[in-house]
């Protein structure tokens, strides 16, 4: 079924699909014809009549075809960190879980702080010939909070957005400057919303659990307690806020206040924080150990919720690759984080087996948002669109063994679970990207 | 007091095969299993006060000390414990080891592994750290202290002390007071002492209470006095000084006033009420000298006796599952 590298140069079509495309509302029979790395054509019906005889024919035999994934929060190890993932090997993982574009994370060593930095990015990316792939710049140096970093000249440079990643960005004043600043730019700042003192040292979420498992616990209002004054300095502003991670029942309380009165603010969840509750720690399991940490089945459910009805936009994977070294400790001491572009899809596709959203909504959190909240030319299905697609066996079981993930760490909070979609192929820009 | 063959015998028949490989916490065992240990540990006190205290369940076995936190009290207990038994003891702790030139635990423990021990015991700072170990080696872990999680033979020891003291477990209420937060002592104590049905309070500031303690069948009380009213026990907890500064609760000498147990404060307490102390005691802090001196309700020096018997009971039941298994 899958068409080699080699015929990229050759139109193709995709018959006999069920495509869903969020921009277009619909989910039905489709086909498309891809040419020169663009769509050329796409129907909402099962086949194309009078296909010219150049056109190589795919049969999806009724498979999914959607717009490729876009994941807005994306972390590797390059520079400073190979050992736990390259731009390749996470490029290579993305095309395997259905990802053709990825914002990487800027708290690299050194961090993606300057434009020179946002162009080595940009010009690695062109080289390994992957999923596309796009910066986020740091909001403030080396991602310290203190002093403001060069957002106009990164953001010509092509970073399409700004934070400081994992680091909060404490101090009020600071942050405020930055939501000024960017704003002048029509720049997006991101920001993970959790009180730093109340999280300081804290590897769980506080409850019966965590005091039971003498885990070190930060309550769950840590994360209101911030959104509340981010949610008030994007207010004051006027700039665009991308709440990253929202997690617990309560925060979503006032993200929604905050949206209904017309602040500028989307908010994203992680497939993780979607997928799992802080029962998952279990006997110490370092691999359920996540930054946010994992909430109670009550934020869980809510969480789902917000996604079904809009209030939460997209879907990340917050890929945070670990080697096993930095894993294989006890809880506390262990890295936070876990890898997640080849399991984004597969896990939001259990959501919707459990019955827990329809299928377009899903996709939609992962393709059409993120890619009008970036403003790229992406996440559509469309005449003219970059041919960024993924067929998918959306009803098949699949059973995530970690060792057998492309991404170099192995950390996945998925690994002995099924999950459900078989990736069939990925497409950039009309190319098949197998992720070998 | 049995005469000394006599003891031998009690012990033959009390002997009890551990009901799993490692013994990591207090809250994994059955009231079955916790009565034959404090039944056989029992039996071992015995041993203990005479002369010849050799016996030789755990000959040409060795265990390994690990202790990543330092603990004279433990550690030493835990070694009497294995050299009455007959075992070959090594005392491995991390400053003078290779743990400070970045080897992991998960490292040490491997190693150590591939020494052939029987029986590790081991501490450490981290809550988890026991488990993680028990997973990847081949030989009987004994968690001797994880972080805020578990110290499951204190546990035992303090059950067996109350015994010998008191008779029956059941129907006693124990208050246990001050850092219940911090307190891997509480977490097992909560555990077992609820398990052979005592009602335990747990008993000290907001800031020191765990969050959900409500929810593990002890009733949470913040004011000292409620909390002692009419308790049986009280089992004091140690407060580090640390944490006393202002950082969870105002000065040594708010602290004293409010959580502190002296005698006057002690009086609200069941008339026949005794005092324990895991140890090491901030005198002048969580506890007046006066009640921890007190032989008439003081227990703190029969724990440290009890200790070794209690962790002869503990050893010497893993030891014949690895002669059963074997």
């Amino acid at each position: 079924m899958s068409a080699k590298t080699g015929a990229e140069a050759r139109p193709f079509a995709i018959v006999g699909a069920r495509l869903v495309d969020p921009a277009s509302g619909y989910d039905g029979p489709g086909a498309v014809i891809v040419a020169e790395g663009v769509i050329a054509e796409a129907v909402h019906a099962p086949s194309i009549a009078h296909l010219s005889a150049d056109i190589a024919v795919i049969d999806a035999e009724g498979a999914l075809l959607i717009p490729g994934l876009i994941d807005l929060r994306v972390k590797t190890g390059e520079p400073g960190s190979e050992p736990k993932e390259t731009l390749k090997s996470a490029s290579r993982a993305a095309a395997r879980g259905g990802v053709t574009s990825m914002v990487l994370q800027p708290d690299t060593d050194p961090a993606i702080d300057d434009p020179a930095m946002v162009d080595f990015i940009l010009r690695r990316a062109r080289d390994i010939e992957g999923v596309h792939v796009y910066p986020a710049g740091a909001a403030t140096r080396r991602c310290e909070g203190e002093r403001m970093a060069e957002i106009g000249l990164m953001r010509e440079a092509g970073a399409v957005y700004f934070t400081d990643a994992d680091r909060p960005i404490v101090d009020s004043k600071v942050f405020r400057r930055v939501l000024s600043y960017a704003k002048a730019f029509g720049a997006m700042v991101a920001h993970r919303p959790a009180d730093p003192w109340l999280s300081a040292g804290a590897c769980a979420t506080e409850g019966e659990l965590a005091g039971r498992l003498g885990l070190s616990a930060a309550p769950a209002v840590a994360e209101r307690i911030m959104l509340e004054r981010d949610l008030a300095l994007a207010e004051l502003t006027g700039a665009r806020l991308l709440a990253d991670q929202i997690t617990t029942a309560d925060a979503l309380e006032s993200l929604k206040r905050a949206k209904d009165k017309g602040v500028q603010v989307v908010a994203s969840a992680s497939i993780n924080h979607l997928s799992f509750n802080e029962v998952d720690i279990g006997d110490y399991r370092t691999f359920y150990r996540l930054d946010p940490p994992l909430r109670t089945e009550d934020d869980r459910q809510a969480l789902i919720e917000a996604l079904a009805s809009g209030l939460i936009d997209i879907v990340v994977s917050a890929h945070a690759p670990a080697p096993a070294e930095d894993k294989r400790l006890p809880f506390s001491e262990a890295a936070p984080g876990a890898v997640g572009l080849e399991t984004l899809l597969p896990a939001l596709l259990a959501l919707h087996q459990d019955g827990r959203a329809p299928l377009i909504d899903l996709i939609r959190a992962v393709t059409l948002k993120p890619a009008e909240i970036l403003g790229l030319d992406a996440g559509r299905i469309r005449k003219g669109a970059p041919a960024d697609l993924v067929l998918v066996d959306a009803a098949a079981p699949v059973r995530i063994d970690a060792d057998r993930l492309t991404s170099k760490s192995k950390n996945s909070p998925f690994d002995g679970r099924t999950l459900t979609g078989r990736l069939l192929t990925t497409w950039v820009d009309g190319r098949v990207i197998d992720g070998a | 007091m049995p005469e000394p063959a006599d003891i031998e015998e009690l012990i033959a028949a009390r002997a009890f095969r551990f009901p799993s490989r490692h013994f990591l916490s207090a809250a994994s065992l059955s009231r079955p299993d916790a009565e034959a240990l404090l039944s056989l540990a029992d039996a071992f006190v015995g041993l203990n006060r005479r002369h010849d205290k050799k016996t030789t369940a755990l000959r040409g076995r060795t265990l390994v000390n690990l202790f990543f936190e330092s603990s004279t009290r433990t550690q030493s207990s835990f070694e009497l414990a294995a050299k009455r038994l007959g075992a070959d003891t090594v005392n491995m702790s991390p400053r003078t080891s290779s743990m400070t030139k970045g080897e992991t635990l998960i490292d040490t423990a491997v190693t150590l592994n591939a020494m052939k021990p029987d029986i590790l015991v081991v501490r450490h700072a981290a809550s988890g750290a026991a488990d993680l170990l028990a997973q990847k080696v081949s030989c009987s872990v004994v968690n001797a202290g994880d972080g805020g999680h578990e110290h499951p033979t204190q546990a035992l020891l303090d059950a067996l002390t109350l015994k010998r003291a008191l008779g029956d477990i059941a129907g006693l209420t124990v208050a246990i007071c001050g850092d219940v937060l911090h307190s891997r002592v509480a977490r097992s104590n909560v555990a077992l002492l609820q398990l052979l049905g005592a009602s335990v309070r747990l008993v000290g500031p907001p800031t020191l209470m765990p969050s959900g303690a409500d929810q593990w069948g002890a009733v949470v009380i913040h004011d000292m006095r409620a909390g002692l009213k009419g308790a049986d026990v009280v089992m004091m907890l140690r407060l580090q000084l640390e944490r006393m500064d202002g950082a969870f609760v105002p000065s040594t000498r708010e602290y004293f006033r409010f959580w502190g147990l002296d005698h006057e404060k002690l009086a609200l307490a069941s008339p026949k009420v005794k005092v324990m102390h895991p140890g090491p005691m901030n005198r002048g802090v969580e506890i007046d000298s006066d009640v921890a001196d007190d032989p008439a309700v003081s227990l703190i020096q029969d724990q440290v006796e009890m200790g070794v018997a209690a962790r002869m009971a503990v050893l010497s039941s893993l030891a014949a599952r690895l002669d059963h298994v074997r």
